[in-house]
This record gives C-alpha cells, sequence and structure tokens, in this order.
C-alpha cells in the first residue's frame, strides 16, 4: 500500500490560497455568515479586513449581496457551512446567482459528513443534487489540498457561478508533481482493467487505498478523480468505463442525484454497460459519528469499497459463465 | 424633467401597460398601475442612468424587487430608449426575453427578480461595492408591500444600516393590497415606518401617485448620512382607472374589451384634462 503525506485540511488549503490571491488583487472578496472561523478565514480577516464582509448569521442576504457585489465587478467568495448555504439560501443561489449569471464564488464549507457527529441539521448530502438541477452554475468538490488551490486559482477568473465544496479535515496528498489541473478535466490518477473506480471530492483517498487494497491481490484498478461534477468530463468517464470490467462511484453525497446517478445516467445513455455500484450515502436516517466512522459505516473505505469490487467483479464472472 | 411632463408620460405609461397586459392575455395590472408613477420620477428624474452609459461603471442602479409589475418596469425603459416599443408586442410570447418577471436579457435591467425578497439584498451588495470602490452612484429598489413578509428583506435592512448605505434608496409601493386581500388582514405590516426606523432607516412618507409629492421627496436624498433611506410610498393599486383602483381581483386580471374600452376612454379623458390644465398655464 502507497502512503501518502498528510496535508491540510482543504478548508485551511482554500483558505491560505485566497489570502495569496487577495493580497495582489483588491477585488477579491469573502463574504461570511458568522463562519470566518469555521472557514479558516480568521487569519485572512485580520491580514485583509477591508476584504472580508460580515453579513452576520444571514445566508439568503449572504447569497444576494453576494450577487450584487459582483454584479458591481468584485470577485465574490461568498462562504458559508454548506448544509445552511444550500438549503436555507437555494433560492437566492438559482435566482440572484445562476439565473441572473453573477460569477459568484459560491463555498460550501465543512461539506458532506464533515460535521459528522453534529447529526443531520449540519450535513450536506444534498447539495450535488440540487446544484445540478439549476442551470448555469458549475460544481467542483476538490479531492486534495493541491485540487484545492487549483480549483480556488481558476474559480477566481472563471466565468460562470460555481460552486466550490470544501471538507475540514487535514487530506493527504494525492498527486504527483506535475500534475495539471483544469475545472471540467477529470484526472486520472491509477489506470487498470478490472476495475473502475470513479470518486469525487474527499472520497476519492479511500478510493486510491482501495485499489491498492486490490493491487495487492492482482486485481487492477483505475481511479479518476471527478473533481468537477459539471461540466462534466463524459470523454474521461466514457474512457475509464470501457477499459475496466466493472464500475464503483464514490461520493460523500446521498446516493439519490450526485455523482453515481450522474455517471449511470451517461452510461445508459451511451449504451455502456458495466456491473456497478453507487457508493455513497443511503436513503435513510443518516448515522452519526465522526467523518472517517461514518465512511465507514457506510462502506466508503479502503475495506468497504475492496469488497464492493470484488463481489461486482465475481457477480461479472459468474454471469459470463452462466451465459 | 417638469411635472407637467413627468404627468404626461404617466398617462402614456398606463396605456402602455394595459395594452401590452391585454395582448398577451397576462400580466400584473393592479401592482403594475400603481408603482408606475415611482417608475417614471426615478428614470426621468432621479437616476443617472440611461442606454448611453448602461455599461458604465458609475451608473445609477435600479432593481425591481417586485419583480410581478414589469409591464411598469417595461414601459419606462422603452420610453428612455433602452429597446424599440415594438419589441414589447412578444411580451410573454414563446422564446421572448420580455417575460413576466425581469432578466438581464433585457436591455436596461439590471438583475433577475420576480422571487420575492431578493431585490433589496442584491441593492445592499451593490451599494457595498460602491462603498468599498469610493465610486457615485446610488441604487435603487423598489419593494411591494405584500413582500415585505419575507424574512430576508428584514436581513437585509439590518445589513444596509449595519454599513451606512446612505447611497441607497429603497422605495416600499405601500398600495396595501396583495393577491390574497388586504395586507394587514393576510400579515399585519403595521407599524410599517416605525419598523423600517427601527431597523435603521432613514424614512420618509410621500403620496407614490402624486409626481410633485416624489421628486421633493427624491430630491432630499440621502435622508440621512450615514442610513439608508426608505421612501414609503402611499399608492393606490390600479391607480388611474376607476374600477380597478383599490379592486383585489385586478392583481393579475386581464382586461375584457369592454373594460380595455373604459380604461382607455378614462385615460384619454385624463389626457384632455391634462392638456386643459397645462394649456392654460
Amino acid at each position: 500500500m502507497q502512503p501518502y503525506n498528510l496535508g491540510k485540511p482543504n478548508l485551511q488549503a482554500f483558505a491560505d490560497t485566497l489570502l495569496e490571491l487577495a493580497e495582489n488583487d483588491p477585488d477579491i472578496l469573502a463574504v461570511t455568515s458568522d463562519s470566518r472561523g469555521s472557514a479558516r478565514l480568521g487569519y485572512f480577516g485580520k491580514q485583509r479586513p477591508q476584504q472580508i464582509i460580515e453579513m452576520g448569521i444571514a445566508e439568503q442576504n449572504l447569497v444576494g449581496v453576494s450577487a450584487g457585489l459582483a454584479a458591481a465587478g468584485k470577485k465574490v467568495f461568498a462562504v458559508s457551512p454548506a448544509c445552511f448555504l444550500t438549503t436555507r439560501s437555494l433560492e437566492q443561489i438559482k435566482n440572484d446567482i445562476a439565473y441572473s449569471d453573477q460569477p459568484v464564488k459560491v463555498v460550501g464549507i465543512s461539506a458532506g459528513v464533515s460535521y459528522g457527529a453534529l447529526g443531520t441539521t449540519h450535513h450536506s448530502l444534498h447539495d450535488l443534487a440540487a446544484l445540478q438541477a439549476f442551470y448555469n452554475i458549475d460544481i467542483v468538490v476538490p479531492a486534495d489540498n493541491f485540487e484545492t488551490e487549483q480549483a480556488v486559482r481558476q474559480a477566481v477568473q472563471h466565468p460562470r457561478p460555481v460552486y466550490l465544496r470544501f471538507g475540514k479535515k487535514a487530506m493527504p496528498d494525492l498527486h504527483a508533481p506535475g500534475t495539471q489541473f483544469t475545472i471540467g478535466k477529470a484526472i486520472l490518477l491509477r489506470e487498470g482493467a478490472d476495475v473502475a473506480f470513479i470518486a469525487i471530492g474527499e472520497t476519492v483517498h479511500p478510493a486510491l487505498l482501495a485499489a491498492d487494497r486490490l493491487a495487492a491481490q492482482g486485481i487492477t484498478s483505475s481511479v479518476l478523480s471527478l473533481h468537477t461534477l459539471r461540466p462534466l468530463d463524459e470523454e474521461a468517464i466514457l474512457e475509464t468505463v470501457q477499459n475496466c470490467r466493472a464500475l464503483v462511484t464514490v461520493e460523500e453525497h446521498s446516493v439519490n442525484g450526485g455523482l453515481g446517478s450522474r455517471i449511470a445516467s451517461l452510461l445508459m445513455q451511451h449504451s455502456l454497460f458495466r456491473p456497478m455500484r453507487i457508493v455513497g450515502i443511503p436513503d435513510a436516517y443518516t448515522i452519526t459519528g465522526s467523518q472517517v466512522e461514518v465512511f465507514d459505516y457506510y462502506g466508503i473505505s479502503a475495506e468497504g469499497l475492496a469488497g464492493t469490487a470484488i463481489a461486482l467483479l465475481e457477480r461479472n464472472s459468474d454471469e459470463r459463465r452462466q451465459s | 424633467m417638469d411635472i407637467a411632463t413627468l404627468e404626461f408620460k404617466s398617462i402614456q405609461y398606463r396605456r402602455s401597460i394595459l395594452t401590452m397586459i391585454k395582448e398577451a392575455g397576462a400580466g400584473h395590472t393592479g401592482g403594475s398601475l400603481s408603482c408606475v408613477d415611482i417608475l417614471n420620477v426615478l428614470y426621468n428624474h432621479v437616476m443617472k442612468v440611461n442606454p448611453g452609459n448602461f455599461r458604465s461603471p458609475d451608473r445609477d442602479r435600479y432593481i425591481h424587487s417586485k419583480g410581478h409589475s414589469v409591464e411598469a418596469l417595461y414601459t419606462v425603459l422603452t420610453d428612455c430608449g433602452f429597446f424599440p416599443a415594438e419589441d414589447l408586442k412578444t411580451f410573454c410570447k414563446l422564446g421572448s426575453h420580455y417575460v413576466g418577471h425581469p432578466t438581464r436579457k433585457v436591455n436596461g435591467i439590471e438583475q433577475n427578480t420576480g422571487a420575492l425578497g431578493h431585490g433589496l439584498s442584491v441593492a445592499v451588495g451593490l451599494a457595498l461595492a460602491a462603498k468599498i470602490n469610493g465610486q457615485g452612484y446610488r441604487v435603487f429598489t423598489t419593494m411591494g408591500d405584500g413582500e415585505l413578509t419575507e424574512g430576508s428583506i428584514w436581513e437585509a435592512s439590518m445589513s444596509a444600516a449595519h454599513y451606512k448605505l446612505d447611497n441607497l434608496a429603497v422605495i416600499v409601493d405601500r398600495n396595501t393590497l396583495q393577491i390574497t386581500g388586504r395586507t394587514e388582514s393576510v400579515m399585519t405590516l403595521e407599524p410599517l415606518a416605525d419598523r423600517f426606523r427601527a431597523f435603521g432607516f432613514a424614512l420618509r412618507e410621500v403620496d407614490g401617485n402624486n409626481l410633485s409629492d416624489l421628486v421633493e421627496v427624491f430630491e432630499q436624498l440621502p435622508f440621512q448620512i450615514g442610513k439608508p433611506s426608505l421612501v414609503l410610498a402611499h399608492t393606490t393599486k390600479g391607480k388611474g382607472i376607476s374600477f380597478i383602483e383599490n379592486a383585489v381581483d385586478w392583481h393579475h386580471h386581464v382586461p375584457s374589451d369592454a373594460e380595455m374600452g373604459i380604461a382607455l376612454a378614462e385615460l384619454s379623458q385624463a389626457e384632455a384634462n391634462w392638456q386643459a390644465t397645462y394649456a392654460t398655464v
């Protein structure tokens, strides 16, 4: 099993990158809802007090004000916990930003089950589904510090509204030096012939660990970091799936309406059929615990994902023998 | 612009609003007629925005928070030369940019509105950007009284006062009616002036269908340095057409041929009265 160097939380990578960019661009603004601490933007606020706008705990107003600031030419990062930002102010994201084409960078912090033990009020397992149904907002969920830093840099100049989703746990560095990152272009981290893992955000790491575990058993895996859900890199997905016998999608999101169902839809419409499992948070009362504990419980782990892959491959073999 | 010309325009604007709604078979009749005098004064007398400077960062901004009264906005914008009046014949037709609520596809419109309670937050953002940038433009937004029950209005009000946005002017079209009935029976808004003052606005009350009163109040902006201004404009829903005035059913009622005939006749009479008044001056 390959070791991965532990980096910092993607949220910290976001805050550090934003500060660096803001020092050279006075038009960059962070807009917060009493959330600068949670967003790791406390230091940013001290260093660039004129570039952080406090809205208090009022997410609807935060998003509407961000749209107005962007309309006046500001490069706005609207930052609030994903669980509140993409539910309470969903209508503002839809109308004030996406429909009105105001290129705000909507930043959902502590997303998915980052706040696992705090309960369902603090989980965001719906945001990818909700935002995918809105026209004109791109969706980027970085896997590690490198993807986060690159996503933030590119978001500043991104011509359309974009949603960025970050977790709060320290993340391992998954990419080799020199890797290219472009919003909308998936990154193939591992290439194999047996099973393909297509993962998004903080689930890319367990997918890689599962691939390592399978390799020890002689099973080769592809691992695709699909950091951008919109625009979807259809070519990379189709090619990756084409080259493998089975597919496992992995996401820190409801299994309804997220990465897995989007890919299933794509494959069906291209008549590309493989045994497939969508691994995510099931349609049930969500268990609470730390993010890692919740991941383990739902099989978003090296062991869980490897087991899912083996079961799929065995079923595939059985079906071939029977036919 | 002088009051006589503004008054003449308001008569023409009411004719345009009714014609647009009649031809489309849809629209928000009562609310457009109540707020059109406000838009008339803003666009023709108060705001520094026109087709020539609409892309300039220093233009004044207008956000139509009560987006359903789009017929009034389209009418005033076309009169100001933002687009040909002919375009309005496509109002609410398949594929037209002239839809039933404002969108940025239409020249002159700053922000898509129509879901209520959104405009003030966007206006706060625009006004805040001017303060940050040291720009001198002003921001105006008109809200309906029915939409004031949206909580986001009060979030936005707090932030307007917190950031001392005296470059922001908020107009409330206080016609006291909404689709279900009187605002006070749907959800109590009063004491409305006290509520806005308590949230940090400097406030003036005005007859929102009286053009000279509107001119006078807008010329006093900002009402107080360091505070956002609020114009509580007491209006009559359906103003200018006798049988539409104060009639709840006319929220989005489309006039019949007979009703249209009477309405146009009343506007012709208003025009004759205007001629008589100003011919003697």
